[in-house]
């Protein structure tokens, strides 16, 4: 009927124009990005039909004969000696298999970079939930009574949990001085600016706790035996660091640990380093019982127990000039890190990198610390230390543009980075990014002028105040300074019987994309129908080590190596003059049939090969931090509800300039799930803690938006190309984690004209913010 | 409804699922969720939270869209339920399925089938929704991955082209 | 997951009747289970302890609404959908259907049951503040026979009521009588949807020439129970509609309420909710004369 293919087609085309707006415009000078025939068509997911049939095997979907359920007994106190153990009546405790530090064969730590933390706690307590002993037993069911029913008795020592308490050394929890690590990055000379300054600006910004929230709970199976060693299949996304954690805990050689990914039900960071405790539990118990284990979380103890975002906390003091320059100054950023260093130092690295974010530092000094205090330690989550230096910053940048009198467009303006200047750590800017463009976009598509102007009229007597704020930012691809090059990925890719081509990675799928851009590269690459390559599954005997899937890094590191490796079997054919360098599609899977009926194996590696014009120097934090950076101008506009104290978001603008986009509806679902989270993360995503235990571990209590609580997120796109990433491409699955929580709270400050600092942001906050203590409106609340 | 045995032991329960007749033998109280992905090895469905909040586990017991974490074996007895298996068939998808395939609906995948059946249900009632009555019906399913914006495209695609049935 | 199913009894006798039997053999033994989107939940935490449960999900005795001349019966078995598609409901109590229509998402209010959430008494349920405007009588059943109780008197004390240990609630009667007056039903949670409330209101106003003849306000998640606001609807009936009587009633709210600090929100804030949702009410009634 016409009117209902009208009415449902303009919807469509409401949502087409309200998110996948990706629009690829303004070619810059620089490397060419070209219309390609398979990368940067939106081709089908690679695993999305078994997705979509609901015949994705997840761990969860996974049972192996004789396996048996693993539990883990988790400390009740943040900090403690273990006095004594207590197995209660009422268990046969025979049926159990029990595990304590005491039956770890190997070293009882999870190796990661310092390796501090325990597997199982050895007598002394650090955190809530710190696990203790774990179980095992057929019967899933008898567990949770059985955990239940083991009595710990401590002696419980003093405990710290902020990072006031940590850094004034209120107890020394962690070395010497709870510090994990610290970073010092200078610039120019910061001490001579303050004289010659007009404006001096001066903030604090906090962030807090933030929860992954992957639908899908950690889990983990693991088999044992004495010949071939440990077998782990888990929800991952970094097998190898499994794997090296295993041989350590269970005392292992490399050939004997093999590590296998399955279909992984988000990640976002909280798999990267968590699943190697799990693992190593279901290890140990699979070792002691000679059985499969499978241990899998519930909700409740996957919240309680396991990693989230870093709480931080920044303090700006700015020099600026009369027209708005800044002209130099101190930054200190501090995130608290919980019991054990895990990867505080990295996230550290990266939020301190990221805190002057996208603008000129002529001079400036960022001291940064991570701290330890008495909560389960902090973990990888999107963005990784940059979301909240990056809020910090661009909440600083509109006080400095109050401060100086300028609109926060124009200050941004003022002060952006341009290309032939250098960055904090005196990267210089290489590529021909223009972000006053970028933000003359940002302000078009999003109608600030008009918007900003009609609500400050509005405002006057409406009683929900609207405000439009900006957020301008940067996002560093793959692992910082040296990182790539020590990591020394290796990608392959195989020709196989049936004349297909599969991509050998360990680089996991988690709702990304990796398989479906990896498989259009390889395409690509060699002329091949998206169709005839292939991408194994990510497990250690079978792929070589392409490195974490973290950090950005899969499209730009990992995908340039994978074309690579394409070429190389391409090369190999030819070489042997089994291939004509003008083959068809046809012709090169007979050559690869023939290849491997004639030699077997048919594989070509390719290793990460550093830039020779990259220079990191890790001493003193200085250099090329990252090969590329992705650059971005959030715009959001909010509205506040006086009767509620709510604020919403109502409309969206995210504009990136990514390289090459490889798979546009792919690239526009990782920013509109960014941006997302990102929203959470500023006015939903609160964890409530009650001496280091979160108390709100269930998702009734833990909010994050639902469908009916986001805007159209509209998301748009530049290219300007990169010569280090495949096909130009930049990493993009972080960045949209920087830019929404400060574009929020500056659109709050516009429309409210009351300044808030620290998220997450909720109405209870707008209330307390607005009113004095009898509850009386104490602030005009118009915009600005 | 038919009488279980009393006392803590299992017994017969029988339903039809995805068109087909299965007798389980469950307890009463464990859940409808457990029963389909262990006795009846139909692991589509998806545990995510378990307290009926994500959706994730959602199905059609006698057409309705209800969470099986919060559903005793023993009311399901009798019924008519649809899991995520049930739509749809290997050799052609259904339209829902297509459309999450070419609109970006499904990321990670582990809200995918909940979601699906959500949106199922939504077009069965209504369907010609708006964006509104789209946000509405999948407003109990979430997704941590997509925003959900490429999952509304996906309905108003599948709504649009009519094959739902 | 942390309960044991072997360890909990469940039958589903399928008759009010031998429902009723069964409580009242062995009175305070049996939990009756109608949607689960309670029990279940406690029960998967591993909150619930090892008992005998009874289903009475889908009881046809229950599961009924029936409209009669002067007042429609709802059956404690009827669910949020039930109530939210039903066009009496809608037209006549829509109070009551905006409170369906916001409870949980549409999984949860296929299941979720009106006598579930009333016997479950948890002071943040969504519709309990509609049935106390609209003075609803609950009929409670028992082998002893049946009795009609003003739903008013049921919450005697946080997650206690007059509930007797071998009743049901068989039906909420609702008096076919609102349709002059205007309603006002906001909830205010944490998000837009699958949220339990920091506050919720339901009000009722009957307005002659700018005068409240009759204002009904009722709160949800202030007090230990859903609350009436007798004292505030004393204080502005018969009053007109202007900035003193909204003042008047801002003051008689903050005063007559007992909010506290929890998980979810502050005494503070609820407060100040709570006074600004009967402003909005007013407020909307004002633009109604005019």
């Amino acid at each position: 009927m016409f009117v209902s293919y009208a009415f449902s087609f303009t919807i469509r085309e409401q949502v087409r124009r309200a998110c996948c707006g990706s629009r690829l415009g303004s070619r810059r000078r620089g490397f060419p990005v070209k219309d390609n025939r398979i990368v940067g068509v939106s081709v089908p997911r690679k695993e999305g039909r078994d997705k979509v049939t609901g015949r994705a095997r997840y761990i969860d979907d996974m049972t192996l004969p004789g396996m048996l359920y693993g539990a883990t007994i988790r400390s009740q106190i943040p900090r403690g000696k273990i006095k004594s153990v207590n197995f209660g009546a009422g268990i046969n405790w025979n049926e159990f298999a029990i595990v304590s530090a005491k039956d770890i064969p190997g070293k009882n730590c999870i190796a990661l970079i310092l390796d501090d933390q325990p597997c199982l706690a050895d007598g002394v307590i650090n955190h809530p939930e710190e696990p203790v002993l774990l179980l095992a037993h057929s019967d899933k069911h008898l567990l949770p009574k059985a955990v239940a029913a083991v009595s710990i008795e401590y002696e419980p020592l003093p405990a710290i949990f902020t990072i006031e308490d940590s850094e004034q050394g209120r107890e020394i929890i962690w070395g010497a001085d709870n510090i994990f690590k610290s970073y010092l990055i200078e610039k120019g000379s910061v001490d001579g600016i303050w004289q010659a300054a007009a404006h001096v600006v001066e903030g604090e910004y906090t962030t807090g706790a933030q929860e992954q929230l992957y639908i899908e709970n950690n889990g983990v199976i693991a088999a044992w035996d004495p010949e071939q060693g440990i077998t782990l299949w888990g929800s991952l996304q970094c097998p190898y660091y499994v794997h090296k954690a295993l041989m350590a805990l269970c005392g292992l050689p490399a050939e004997k640990v093999r590590v296998v990914q399955m279909e992984t039900g988000g990640a976002f960071g909280g798999k990267e380093e968590y699943p190697s405790m799990i693992a190593g539990h279901a290890a140990l118990l699979a070792m002691k019982s000679k059985r499969p284990v499978k241990i899998i979380y519930d909700r409740m103890e996957d919240m309680a127990a396991t990693t989230k975002r870093h709480p931080s906390r920044t303090r700006h003091r700015t020099a600026v000039s009369q027209d708005g320059k800044i002209l130099g100054g101190e930054i200190d950023f501090t995130i608290d890190g919980g019991a054990y260093a895990t990867l505080s130092s990295v996230v550290l690295s990266r939020g301190t990198i990221h805190a002057g974010g996208p603008y000129y530092w002529p001079s400036v000094r960022i001291r940064a610390r991570a701290l330890a205090t008495n909560a389960p330690p902090h973990g990888a989550f999107r963005g990784f230390g940059a979301p909240q230096s990056l809020f910090a910053m661009e909440r600083h940048m509109d006080r400095i543009a109050q401060v100086v009198g300028l609109a926060p467009h124009e200050i941004r303006r003022r002060n952006f980075l341009k290309v032939g200047q250098t960055t904090t750590t005196e990267q210089v800017i290489g590529e021909e990014i223009d972000l006053g463009h970028l933000l003359d976009r940002a302000l078009e598509l999003s109608s600030y002028h008009a918007k900003q102007a009609r609500f400050k009229k509005e405002n006057l007597s409406a009683n929900i105040k609207k405000g439009i704020g900006i957020a301008a930012f940067l996002h560093g691809a793959g692992f910082t300074g040296s990182g790539e090059r020590y990591l020394s990925s290796v990608v392959g890719v195989e020709g196989i019987a049936n004349g297909n081509v599969r991509v050998l990675v360990s680089s996991a799928e988690f709702g990304q994309g990796t398989k479906t851009i990896l498989c259009q590269i390889a395409a690509e690459a060699l002329g091949l129908p998206y169709e005839n390559v292939e991408i194994g599954q990510p497990d250690t005997l079978e792929v070589p080590n392409s490195g974490p899937t973290v950090a950005s890094r899969t499209a730009m590191i990992v995908g340039k190596l994978v074309h690579s490796a394409a070429l190389g079997i391409k090369q190999t054919l030819i070489a042997n003059a089994m291939l004509d360098p003008t083959y068809s599609p046809e012709q090169f899977r007979d050559a690869c049939r023939d290849y491997v009926a004639t030699h077997g194996r048919f594989r070509s590696l390719a290793r990460y090969q550093e830039p020779n014009n990259i220079y990191w120097d890790d001493q003193n934090y200085r250099g090329d931090a990252y090969a590329a950076f992705a650059w971005a101008v959030y715009v959001a506009q909010v509205s506040v509800d006086l009767t509620t104290y709510h604020a919403t978001v109502d409309d969206f603008v995210a504009l990136q300039e990514v390289g090459k986009v490889l798979h546009p509806v792919l690239a526009t679902g990782q920013i509109v799930g960014g941006v997302a989270q990102g929203i959470g993360y500023a006015l939903y995503e609160k964890v409530v803690w009650k001496d280091g235990r979160m108390q709100n571990g269930q998702m009734t209590n833990y909010i994050m938006p639902t469908s009916a609580d986001l805007p159209s997120i509209r998301v748009f796109f530049e290219e300007m190309g990169n010569v280090h990433g495949a096909f130009g491409a930049k990493g993009i699955g972080e960045l949209p984690m920087d830019g929404p929580a400060p574009a929020i709270l500056n659109g709050i400050e516009d429309a409210l004209g009351v300044r808030f600092d620290s998220i997450p942001l909720l109405p209870e906050d707008i209330f307390v913010g607005l009113t004095d203590p009898l509850g009386e409106q104490c602030h005009p609340a118009g915009a600005r | 409804m038919s009488q279980a045995r009393a006392g803590g032991c299992k017994s017969e329960i029988s339903f039809t699922v995805n068109g087909v007749f299965s007798t389980v033998r469950a307890y009463p109280m464990e859940r409808l969720l457990d029963v389909l992905r262990g006795e009846l090895e139909l692991t589509g469905v998806k545990e995510g939270c378990g307290e009926g909040e994500c959706g994730s586990c959602s199905v059609l017991m006698d057409g309705a869209l209800v969470n099986s974490c919060l559903i005793p074996a023993l009311q399901a007895s009798g019924a008519n339920i649809t899991t995520i298996e049930g739509l749809g068939e290997p050799t052609r998808l259904h339209g829902l399925q297509k459309a999450f395939l070419e609109c970006g609906g499904a990321q990670c995948g582990i809200c995918t089938p909940g979601m699906i059946l959500a949106a199922f249900h939504l077009l069965r009632k209504n369907p010609d929704p708006t964006l509104e009555d789209i946000r509405e019906g999948l407003a109990g399913n979430l997704c941590r991955c997509t925003g959900y914006a490429q999952i509304f495209e996906a309905v108003a695609v599948a709504a649009r082209r009519g094959d739902v049935s | 997951m942390r309960a044991d199913p072997a360890n909990f009894e469940l039958i589903a006798p399928g008759s009010l009747q031998s429902v009723v039997t069964l409580l009242a053999s062995e009175p305070g033994r049996w939990l009756p289970i109608a949607g689960g989107t309670d029990v279940m939940v406690r029960f998967a935490a591993g909150m619930l302890p090892p008992q005998k449960l009874v289903s009475v999900w889908n009881l046809p005795e229950l599961r009924r609404l029936e409209v009669m001349p002067e007042e429609v019966r709802i059956g404690a078995g009827c669910t949020y959908t039930d109530l939210r598609e039903h066009p009496v409901v809608d037209e006549e109590f829509p109070l009551l259907a905006n409170a369906a229509r916001a409870t949980g998402g549409i999984a949860n209010q296929n299941r979720g049951t009106l006598g579930g959430n009333i016997v479950n008494a948890s002071p943040a349920a969504d519709s309990l503040p509609a049935l106390l405007v609209y003075e609803a009588d609950l009929i409670l059943v028992s082998v002893r026979g049946e009795r009609r109780l003003p739903y008013s008197e049921f919450h005697l004390a946080y997650k206690t009521t007059r509930l007797a240990p071998d009743e049901l609630i068989r039906a909420i009667c609702l008096r076919r009588v609102f349709l002059e007056y205007v309603p006002y039903w906001r909830k205010v949670g944490a998000r837009n949807a699958q949220a339990i409330s920091k506050v919720s209101m339901a009000g009722l106003a009957r307005l002659s020439g700018g005068i409240l003849e009759d204002a009904r306000i009722a709160l949800g998640s202030v007090a230990p129970i859903p609350l009436r606001l007798t004292e505030t609807e004393q204080a502005i009936r018969g009053r007109g509609l202007g900035p003193e009587t909204t003042q008047l009633a801002r003051r008689a709210v903050v005063a007559e309420i007992r909010p506290i600090d929890d998980i979810r929100s502050t005494a503070r804030y609820r407060a100040a909710i709570a006074a600004n949702l009967v402003s909005e009410f007013l407020g909307k009634l004002s633009a109604k004369k005019a």
